[in-house]
């Protein structure tokens, strides 16, 4: 008989805080190439150990090993680094950008860029994502044009959501990029339901969902895998736990749970967990949920595990919750030093060419940075019309927007 | 012209809707085979499919947000709510992504989406059955607000709502669903048989949103009210023998306030009614504009007549309700004044 005793209050918390010598010891990582490559059409209860383990590729070497292997030729490779690299010299601008009061907000991507990147080569035209703040590499990956991205950062008159949300809330139909929101999760369940619509339809089409590690916690989540489950649609339901929501460690989402992956268990639908920062593995393990999703096979839970290399946003200051040096300890490594490192390996590359593509991207982004800054900034140059504030908020302005448009003097 | 109940109005919008727009699809819980816990979706199944009307899981959250997501895509979701006191577990995804969606995507995203939901009480539902929550919506920008009183304006009403671009939702006063109530708990119920608006045309037709309808025309006070408050105003009116104007506004957001400002104007005298709590309801916001935009033709003070505020109790239910004698005494007042 086990002793009673008066419950106590368990509150998970990171083992390692600022001061302390980072310590990931706990992660436990596979050899690349050591996971199964099940086929895609195995029952759930047949590949539950896919969602205990990662799924990589890319050794310590640049090599890529095992059945994960193969799914991209030479020159995808090659545009996959050079999206990385892009979406990394993006980042950076933009983030001086905010510290010269240019736009009020910013995130990065820093360490994650492999994910977005990698995922949109999946895609096909007419699928659709639903992004979170932390994607962006799925539009610089598709080729939307630079230039229009800063204009949504600096809100300007160029902005093509008219200076309405947040930077880097970005929009396409066109580039399959759903218009994102705030409210963390909401779109998840979002998801679902446009890829109910593709199988109403009979469309051959799917939508990617999107969530981090600490959304996870919402009820949308949650809700969302319950219609996945149901119904059976053509999606798949992404989870980027890069460790950090803000602040708090992704053990305060997880819980008891063994990873986040496991959670598509109780719901019988599949589940993937893959090195984040591994682009190919990235990419093998979307293509294989794509295969799913287009054969009418339904939904797939896929846990890229990554790390959060710079602050939540602009306004956060990591440093108060965990070491600085913890960065640099994630023992997954940089995904674009790994894809480097690849193409140097196979023969396509070199740090010479390297040096090369950064420069050329440098003076991409400058000049992308350059064509936005001469439409305007937050604080400067044209901004799109308080007029603007008034329309879309019904197709047909109804008379007392009118009235209060005009009140404002347009 | 056939004559139905309110639920033989709404199913019949469904199938009109869905016969001409194979886009459209009926969802929500029990709504599929069983067709309803009031069977407005009754056949519908049958008739269309099951991917065309189908149940859910309980999860308000999971109907309102996977319909944004089909709405997006480009089909027509009318998703139940199986009673408005449900809504509150998908209320975020109706506040701040069905009603945002076009605004902040600049157009490009939008939301085609009727939500309808059985609302308000009179049939002993208690705290959890019977609530009436319109404010909540028409206090949120880009959202349109509908509370039909009888079967022919619940027809129109609905197919208006279908087609319209941008979220809607439809609130259903299921005291009236089968038939109408003035108020007076101690006399027998009537169907709506007896009531001209259970004449309702076949086939598909409109009752345009943001336009209110004078149900009663009069002199000597203004009374505007929605839903199944319509009908205790009118039997309150004739019980009190004054010649009162009766506004059924059946649209709250757009609000036709044109025939609610010549009606005040006309009569200088004016009560608001609705069934849900008094503080911050929407009378509230009828009352700011018909002061803004009739004082000078005011020769009283505006008056309301609302629910108490208090949770929608069960053994009081009759206590709790606006009914025909408050509004009557409403009624005395400002003609006395």
């Amino acid at each position: 008989m086990p002793e009673d005793r008066a419950p106590h209050l368990h509150i998970p918390a990171p083992a390692i805080r600022p001061g302390d010598v980072p310590d990931f010891s706990h992660v436990k990582i596979p050899r690349a190439g050591e996971v199964r490559r099940p086929a895609p059409d195995t029952q759930p209860e047949d590949m539950r150990d896919l969602a205990f383990s990662i799924i990589r590729v890319l050794n310590r070497k640049g090599e890529a090993e095992g059945p994960w292997a193969g799914t991209l030729d030479d020159t995808s490779l090659l545009k996959g680094l050079r999206d990385m690299m892009t979406l990394r010299t993006y980042d950076a601008r933009l983030m001086t950008a905010q510290r010269q009061g240019k736009c009020s907000f910013y995130m990065q991507h820093l360490g994650e860029e492999a994910i977005s990147c990698a995922f949109q080569r999946a895609l096909r035209p007419g699928d659709m994502n639903f992004p979170t703040y932390r994607q962006a590499g799925l539009l610089i990956a598709g080729g939307y044009p630079l230039v229009k991205m800063m204009n949504q950062v600096y809100s300007n008159d160029g902005d093509p959501v008219r200076g309405r949300q947040l930077p880097v809330f970005y929009s396409s139909k066109e580039h399959g990029f759903f218009s994102i929101s705030g409210n963390l999760a909401t779109q998840y369940v979002q998801a679902v339901g446009w890829a109910m619509a593709a199988a109403i339809k009979g469309d051959r089409k799917l939508s990617a969902a999107w969530i981090g590690d600490g959304s996870t916690a919402e009820s949308d989540f949650h809700g969302a895998l319950v219609f996945a489950s149901t119904y059976k649609p053509p999606v798949i339901l992404n989870i980027v736990n890069n460790q950090w929501a803000i602040s708090t460690f992704q053990g305060i989402a997880r819980g008891g749970a063994g990873t986040f992956a496991a959670r598509a268990h109780g719901f019988g639908l599949p589940a993937l967990r893959v090195d984040g920062n591994d682009y190919l593995a990235v990419h093998a393990a979307s293509q294989w949920a794509v295969e799913r999703a287009r054969s009418d096979l339904g939904p797939t839970m896929i846990e890229f595990v990554t790390y959060r290399a710079g602050g939540h946003s602009t306004s956060d200051d990591p440093s108060a919750y965990r070491p600085k040096e913890e960065g640099a300890a994630w023992p997954l490594g940089d995904p674009i030093l790994r894809l480097k490192s690849h193409l140097i390996h196979r023969g396509l590359w070199s740090d010479e060419r390297h040096r090369q593509a950064e420069a050329e991207i440098q003076a991409e982004v400058i000049a992308a940075q350059k064509e936005a800054e001469a439409i305007g900034t937050l604080h400067s140059g044209q901004r799109p019309s308080p007029r603007d504030m008034f329309e879309d908020v019904f197709a047909v302005m109804p008379p007392h927007l009118v009235q209060q448009r005009h009140e404002v003097g347009y | 012209m056939t004559r139905m109940t309110m639920i033989e109005a709404i199913r019949d919008a469904h199938v009109v809707a869905m016969e001409r727009d194979d886009t459209v699809i009926a969802m929500g819980e029990d709504v599929g085979y069983f067709g309803g816990v009031f069977r407005c979706t009754a056949g519908l199944q049958k008739r269309f499919g099951v991917e065309r009307c189908f149940d859910t899981p309980i999860s308000e959250l999971g109907i309102v947000g996977t319909a944004v997501g089909m709405a997006a895509y480009g089909l027509k979701p009318i998703a139940e709510i199986q009673f408005a006191d449900y809504m509150y577990p998908g209320y975020d995804q109706i506040v701040s992504e069905a009603a945002r969606l076009r605004y902040r995507s600049a157009g490009e995203f939008t939301c085609p989406l009727v939500i309808r939901m059985p609302t308000g009480g009179g049939i002993f539902g208690a705290q959890t059955h019977s609530q009436s929550p319109e404010a909540l919506f028409t206090h949120v920008a880009g959202l349109k607000t509908v509370v039909p009183s009888n079967p022919r304006d619940a027809k129109g009403l609905l197919l208006a709502a279908i087609a319209d671009p941008d979220p809607v939702i439809f609130l259903e006063p299921k005291r009236l669903y089968n038939g109408p109530f003035d108020g007076h708990f101690d006399r027998p119920s009537v169907p709506w048989s007896k009531h001209p608006a259970s004449e309702v045309e076949t086939g598909y037709f409109e009752v345009p949103l943001g336009q209110a309808a004078v149900l009663r025309e009069g002199t000597a006070a203004t009374l505007i009210t929605y839903g199944t408050m319509v009908h205790v105003a009118l039997a309150a009116v004739a019980e009190s023998g004054a010649d009162v104007e009766v506004i059924d506004l059946r649209t709250l957001l757009p609000l036709d306030l044109d025939t609610i400002s010549a009606s005040v104007c006309k009569t200088g005298r004016c009560i608001v009614l609705h069934e849900a709590t008094l503080t911050s309801g929407y009378g509230a916001e009828i009352v700011a504009l018909v002061q803004r935009d009739c004082f000078y033709a005011l020769e009283t003070p505006v008056l309301r007549v609302a629910g108490w505020d208090t949770p929608y109790p069960h053994a009081q239910e009759i206590d709790y309700f606006p009914g025909p004698d408050r509004v009557r005494q409403a009624i005395a007042t400002v003609m006395e004044s």
